[in-house]
């Protein structure tokens, strides 16, 4: 088993909410090595901690958490950060220096792998720019290796998100929003990439997605969260258009047709 | 309210500092100031004046660059111990362990007391001990600037957008490595323009130590000033402005090239 | 996979190496060309003189007369600072508006100088300067800071209102405002919070200054710190000293307080 959750309970960030209620409530759920799992559900609904409660970056007030068979928050601070390099968290916006070279963003993927030393002459002189190369090339961005980040696109930047992602060494991928930037075409492309590196390191793949369609025509299993909860856990040949909308309910009443779905994408926040 | 404050201890202030504008005006003081300025033209220009004047202007530019120096190589460790955004316990439960708040408020604590001690101080503390000379101001810049350089580092990099090494971090980065791939690219620009900026604030900084007898152009105008010689201290000022426009177009362009 | 070749990694400018090659030759040659005798400096006897003279500095003097009149001496330099940054910021103010191009760029080209002028010249020397004029004590002190922060204040007041978009006073001028009033009504709401701001944090560097001016002879703590160390009554300095830390602490935080409430936090 991947990941083991009983009962997990999380709160909202500690500075902000008190009244609130809990951003997971009562999650219970297994995931086993090697499984590939679409995370939906509407704006707020908690997948983004979902996220990042699954990567050992936010820690649960109760309930049972493993990962790859250990207990990370029993572990000492020294030994969780250093199973934190089995994870591979990528949040939504794509966490790169805007005045970084790609090449130099991209081959951060490799820093749990690499000594301090190896990691600073790298900033002066790339290490293993063939291997950044290999994976810009996986999306078509190639020619982008010694551009500077914020010279692309947000498109193009997300895509250099996940090509950090391919260089990484980490068993469970735990992906946020990877559409949102990208076109009907190119999104293809991603989860194609997505799903085909995953199943080559036969890693745990968790992907939160809005764009249900794709999900549901992509993803074996279907993880639906509404309010903290989960509404439905199956595979994708279960889930029904009724019960889409039952969880989609009061946010959009009816799944917007594919002709739209570019313009939907682009501007949802989630 | 606070402007009423302020108004209300004006008179009291003007008594303390002796705020007689018309001192400045009465016969003697004009006189003396008359004298004293009507030296200033021409400057003192005689080959051997000039020469020694070029060691003192060198002396004074090399304390300043090594006391920054060594200000640097201290304020790297101290900031990375008073940076809280490289906390990975923070990530995780939004607060820091409380070892690590203790290290990371002594860090601070010593930034402050090295900031705070005026650099003239410690020159003169410094004169006392290793004796007049350079190696007194290179010591008090060294110290008094590595409270402000690691101050002003860590508020730099703890107000940068943290969000791509608190990445880098939740996915297995050792801390350093973070802080070079994540916060670095972003805060260079205005640490570099900072330390910089520094640079020439030493060079101001080690010509005033002079005056204490820590080296270089200032311990000669004091020489001078206390001799009246007018000729001479306007040379020394017209060579000081000059240095200090000198070193303020390096600086400006240091920081369009390298960034 | 696609086998299309590397791109070639760009090569550092010329010019950048050129530069960072000049920082060495100067950081190398400052280092050598001092006589800094790192040796003695951390030999056994020179570590041991500095302990004995720093141990004299413990327990600083506490009798109630001597605190007295550090406490005369920590107002005397209080006052030169706050008045200094006082007269500073009216001057420098006013110095600002033909500094930014308001009355013309000869006009400019003159004020900008003089304020170069006036900030390049450290405190210390202009209270040097000043002495002659004004006499030994703190009316030096505060002239001399007055000087040197117009400098800097009028430039970084000259600065921001060049920064200035010009709309609203243009605005106020094609009306048939005087470019005073269109000064007074446009550009300076719009800057005051900066330039309150700026001088403000002047006040930190002048609190600072102003402790040492009387090291020449500029009244104030300064001067009688250098009285007392040259007669090496250590245990009277050490009490100056932490007079100078508690007041430059309190000026840092009253400044941080007020500029905290001019941002409206």
């Amino acid at each position: 088993m991947a990941f083991e959750l009983r009962g997990i309970q999380v709160r909202h960030a500690v500075a902000a909410h008190a009244e609130v209620p809990d951003a997971l409530h009562d999650i219970t759920l297994s995931l086993a090595q090697g499984e590939q799992v679409a995370l939906i559900g509407p704006s707020g609904a908690g997948k983004t901690t979902l996220l990042h409660t699954l990567a050992c970056a936010r820690r649960a007030e109760s309930g049972e958490f493993t990962a790859f068979a250990v207990a990370p928050w029993l572990m000492s601070h020294a030994q969780r950060h250093a199973l934190r390099a089995r994870f591979f968290l990528a949040p939504q916006t794509p966490p790169l220096p805007p005045r970084q070279r790609v090449v130099t963003a991209v081959l951060a993927g490799r820093l749990p792998q690499w000594s301090f030393w190896q990691a600073i002459t790298s900033l002066i002189r790339p290490r293993e720019a063939g291997a950044a190369h290999a994976a810009l090339a996986r999306f078509n961005l190639q020619d982008k290796l010694y551009a500077r980040v914020d010279r692309l696109s947000g498109g193009e930047r997300q895509r250099c998100g996940m090509a950090r992602l391919l260089l990484s060494k980490a068993d469970a991928l735990l992906v946020d929003e990877p559409l949102s930037a990208l076109d009907p075409a190119l999104s293809l492309q991603m989860l194609a990439v997505l799903q085909q590196e995953a199943h080559a390191r036969n890693a745990t793949l968790v992907c939160s997605l809005h764009q249900v369609e794709l999900a549901l025509a992509h993803f074996p299993r279907v993880i639906a969260l509404r309010e903290g909860r989960i509404v439905f856990d199956l595979p994708s040949a279960q889930v029904t258009p009724d019960m889409i909308n039952a969880l989609y309910q009061n946010e959009h009443t009816t799944l917007p047709e594919v002709a739209d779905k570019a313009s939907y994408c682009m501007g949802t926040p989630c | 309210m606070v402007a009423l404050v302020a108004l209300l201890l004006l008179w009291p202030m003007l008594q303390a500092s002796e705020f007689q504008p018309w001192i400045l005006f009465d016969k003697q003081s004009l006189s003396a100031t008359w004298q004293f300025l009507s030296g200033f033209v021409p400057p003192a220009h005689s080959p051997e004046f000039l020469a020694m004047l070029m060691a003192a202007t060198w002396q004074t530019v090399a304390i300043a660059t090594a006391g920054l120096v060594l200000a640097l190589l201290a304020a790297i460790p101290l900031t990375l111990l008073a940076t809280a955004s490289l906390s990975v316990s923070r990530l995780e439960s939004g607060r820091m362990r409380s070892v690590a708040v203790l290290v990371r408020q002594s860090a601070r604590w010593l930034l402050v007391v090295l900031r705070s001690v005026p650099e003239l101080v410690w020159a003169l503390l410094f004169v006392r001990i290793v004796g007049l000379g350079p190696t007194a101001g290179v010591l008090a810049i060294a110290l008094t600037y590595s409270g402000m350089l690691g101050k002003v580092y860590a508020e730099i990099l703890e107000s940068s957008d943290t969000d791509a090494s608190a990445a880098l971090l939740r996915n297995g980065s050792g801390r350093l490595a973070a802080l070079c791939y994540g916060a670095l690219p972003e805060a260079a620009a205005e640490l570099v323009s900072y330390t910089t900026y520094r640079w020439e604030c030493a060079i101001r900084g080690s010509v005033i130590m002079g005056f204490v007898g820590a080296g270089g152009i200032g311990q000669r105008m004091d020489e001078s000033m206390k001799m009246l010689a007018g000729a001479e201290v306007s040379s020394m000022l017209l060579v000081f402005v000059l240095l200090v426009a000198a070193a303020d177009q390096v600086s400006s362009f240091m920081r369009k090239r390298l960034l | 996979m696609d086998r299309r070749a590397l791109t070639p990694p760009p090569v550092i400018a010329r010019t950048t190496l050129l530069v960072l090659l000049g920082l060495l030759v100067l950081v190398i040659a400052s280092f050598t060309s001092l006589d800094m005798q790192w040796g003695e400096l951390f030999s056994a006897d020179a570590l041991r003189s500095s302990r004995e003279f720093l141990g004299g500095f413990a327990p600083p003097e506490m009798a109630i007369p001597f605190l007295r009149k550090v406490a005369q001496a920590t107002w005397e330099t209080f006052s030169m600072s706050a008045l200094g940054t006082l007269l500073a910021l009216l001057l420098g103010l006013a110095l600002a508006l033909p500094g930014s191009g308001r009355f013309g760029s000869a006009a400019r080209v003159v004020v900008r100088l003089l304020l170069n002028v006036l900030r390049s010249i450290p405190e210390l020397v202009w209270a040097v300067i000043l002495l002659i004029a004004a006499g030994l004590g703190p009316f030096a002190g505060t002239l001399a800071l007055a000087a040197h922060t117009t400098g800097v204040l009028g430039r970084l007041f000259a600065d921001a209102l060049e920064n200035l978009p010009r709309e609203h006073e243009e605005t106020l001028r094609i009306n048939g405002a005087t470019p005073m009033t269109a000064f007074c009504y446009a550009a300076l709401p719009q800057i005051l919070p900066q330039l309150l701001s700026y001088t403000l944090y002047r006040w930190e560097n002048n609190i600072r200054a102003a402790a040492i001016l009387g090291v020449v002879g500029a009244g104030g703590l300064g001067q009688m710190l250098k009285y007392h160390l040259s007669l090496f009554h250590m245990q009277q300095a050490a009490t100056v000293i932490l007079a100078m830390l508690l007041m430059i602490m309190l000026v840092d935080g009253a400044s941080f307080w007020l500029r905290r409430k001019l941002n409206g936090v």
